[in-house]
């Protein structure tokens, strides 16, 4: 991970010592880039992001839901959809009891429907909390559902994606997700339904290498650790180190492998804006500028 | 003959072997007539076969599957199939060794065979990257695969890998995307596709050929999300405990076909497909033969409907 150490010894903290009598120890929140430390209240306002050097921090699901809908729109989707043991994997149903517990009932990801700026679409949300957004079979069927729903109803479909890859305990059937998944996301394509892929912090092995990647536009957040094969294996097998800032964002930026890197702050607006693009809209202050011929 | 390579669990063959191979020296050196005693331990040898081979636990497959004699997707090709052209590269970067695929006929009909390529030595399996692609190999099979869908051609794919390569290189030319395209695209080609894991099924690298209408495993081969040490790094922090991962992944054909994930499994001559090249390629012919004969009655659209379709029908999950 870009670990950019000249920060660290630059920055100091810059909050008073006195301040930080006043307020409980619990309060406070550390960056772990640079090392500001700042009311966790402080960070949240910035949607988690460090005000002094702009490190993305992990955002939760229902955060993402929160950032990317207009308020009061949300309703969840295939709520209902649970982890069978198809394969009696040793330990597998305790692992999805007790992370149900910490991370909701939704496994690794959230569906539902709701507005961007006024525009209907479908929204998947993964869940990290929730087994490392492993992909299992509750959430190919989830994904497959929600592009399904978008083919049907003709609104396009936006995935927020943050995955350690597929769920092993699923065995093969997590493998088969990914062409279940694929095969969805080729349908919407083949109808000329907008799809926008955004990778957060981390999207790696096999959702990165099915519906992560084939966004029609795929956006990823600053600093996020995008890519195929994990970084200890790939130091394994060649046995050196990683370059800096290898398989962030920003690289896969410079190797042409996404559109662009956008903020926290402005994804919600570039989302909206992009579908209008795509599905032939103008924006609310174009309404009365001429039309093309 | 297997002795440079025998597996740890063929260890009680090689006494047998090495007794026959005795006697059949006695044979040739002294006139004398052993043919009732080589018959017997033949027998044995073959009883002995019969019973190690019926109860091979999953990473005993794992091994057969990874097995340096195995045939490879070449040596298919230059049995099974005939006026066989390869074609290189990916028109974008370079050619991957690591995947080989070409017009070639199966019973005299034009098809596009693409296979991962593993090397036989060191030297070729530097240039093969132990069967491991970059993304180039993936973007090759995938233009190969849109030439044979143009021109009306079957697929075939096979394959063999340990996954797709970790690397630098890889990473930074996008390996995830590669894989991510094939195996969208290969759900919408407009063209019969038949896929066979002749050895090693690895992950996302096996997948992004693996996308067909149907798959079918020879009886050794194995096919896993990950492989059984990397389940075991992951899950115990300790490598050595594969076997217990490759039971608990259910990696083996029958494993598969219980999952319907795979549709036949070509049954392997006894002791594994190296034992017998010729013969294994005989049955992977004959089967590949017939799934292609009944794919190319079948219209493209629909073809592509119901794929889409046996595709979305996968996982297992309860909806209270
Ligand atoms: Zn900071």
């Amino acid at each position: 991970m870009a670990v950019m150490a000249w920060f660290k010894k630059e920055r100091k903290p810059r909050t008073s010592q006195r301040a930080r009598l006043e307020i409980p120890a619990d309060a406070w929140e550390k960056c772990d880039r640079c090392g500001h430390i700042d009311l966790r209240e402080k960070f949240e306002k910035s949607l988690n992001v460090c005000p002094e050097c702009g490190r993305h921090r992990r955002f939760s699901a229902e955060e993402y839901i929160e950032l990317l809908t207009d308020t009061g729109t949300w309703r969840e989707l295939n709520a209902a959809l649970r982890s069978a043991d198809p394969l009696q994997f040793e330990h597998y149903v305790d692992r999805v009891a007790s992370a149900r517990k910490k991370a909701g009932e939704a496994d690794a990801i959230f569906t539902g429907a709701a507005r961007v700026d006024g525009l209907p679409f479908n929204l998947g949300v993964m869940n990290f909390r929730f087994m490392g957004g492993s992909m299992g079979s509750v959430v190919g069927e989830k994904i497959a559902r929600l592009a399904r729903r978008s083919l049907e109803k003709k609104i396009p479909l936006v995935l927020v994606s943050t995955s350690g890859g597929a769920r092993m305990q699923e065995g093969v059937l997590s493998l088969m997700q990914m062409a279940k998944t694929s095969a969805a996301i080729a349908a919407l394509r083949n109808a000329g339904i907008p799809y926008i892929s955004i990778l957060t912090d981390p999207t790696t092995g096999g959702v990165s290498a099915s519906f992560a990647m084939q966004g029609d536009v795929i956006l990823a957040e600053p600093g996020a650790v995008i890519g195929f094969a994990g970084q200890r294996v790939i130091k394994q097998t060649i046995g050196q180190d990683l370059p800096e800032g290898f398989q962030t964002a920003e690289f896969l930026l410079e190797h042409g492998q996404i559109d662009d890197v956008v903020p926290r702050g402005s994804l919600k607006e570039t989302t909206a804006r992009l579908l209008r693009h795509m599905q032939g809209q103008r924006p609310h202050h174009m309404e009365s500028v001429e039309q093309l011929a | 003959m297997a002795s440079a390579y025998t597996l740890e669990f063929e260890k009680p063959l090689q006494e047998l072997e090495r007794q026959i191979e005795e006697l059949r020296r006695l044979q040739t050196e002294r006139q004398i007539d052993v043919d009732g005693e080589v018959a017997a331990l033949q027998q044995k040898l073959d009883t002995l076969k019969g019973e190690i081979y019926s109860k091979l636990t999953p990473m005993q497959r794992v091994t057969v599957a990874r097995h340096p004699r195995r045939p490879y997707s070449l040596d298919y090709l230059s049995t099974i199939f005939t006026d066989f052209i390869e074609l290189h590269g990916d028109r974008l970067f370079m050619d991957d060794p690591a995947i080989v695929g070409g017009w070639a006929r199966l019973a005299g009909v034009s098809v596009m065979v693409i296979g991962h390529q593993k090397g036989r030595d060191t030297k070729e399996n530097l240039k093969r990257n132990f069967g491991m692609p970059h993304p180039e190999g993936y973007r090759k099979a995938l233009r190969l695969m849109q030439l044979a869908a143009r021109f009306g051609a079957p697929v075939i794919t096979l394959i063999d890998t340990p996954g797709a390569y970790p690397g630098l290189g890889a990473e930074e030319r996008g390996q995830s995307e590669a894989l991510a395209r094939n195996i969208l695209e290969m759900s919408a080609l407009e063209t019969p596709i038949v896929t066979c894991v002749i050895g090693e099924g690895g992950s996302g690298g096996a997948l992004a050929l693996g996308v067909a209408d149907r798959v079918l495993m020879l009886e050794n081969s194995v096919y896993s999300v990950i492989t059984p040490e990397g389940c075991a790094a992951i899950l115990w922090k300790d490598a050595s405990q594969r076997e217990r991962a490759a039971a608990a992944l259910k990696i083996t054909a029958e494993d598969l076909l219980r999952l319907k994930v795979i549709d036949e499994i070509i049954p392997e001559p006894l002791g594994g497909a190296h034992q017998d090249p010729d013969a294994t390629g005989e049955r992977l012919r004959e089967a590949l033969i017939r799934h292609v004969t009944e794919l190319r009655k079948i219209r493209p659209e629909k073809l592509v409907r119901r794929r889409a379709e046996k595709y979305a029908a996968m996982g297992t999950f309860v909806e209270s």
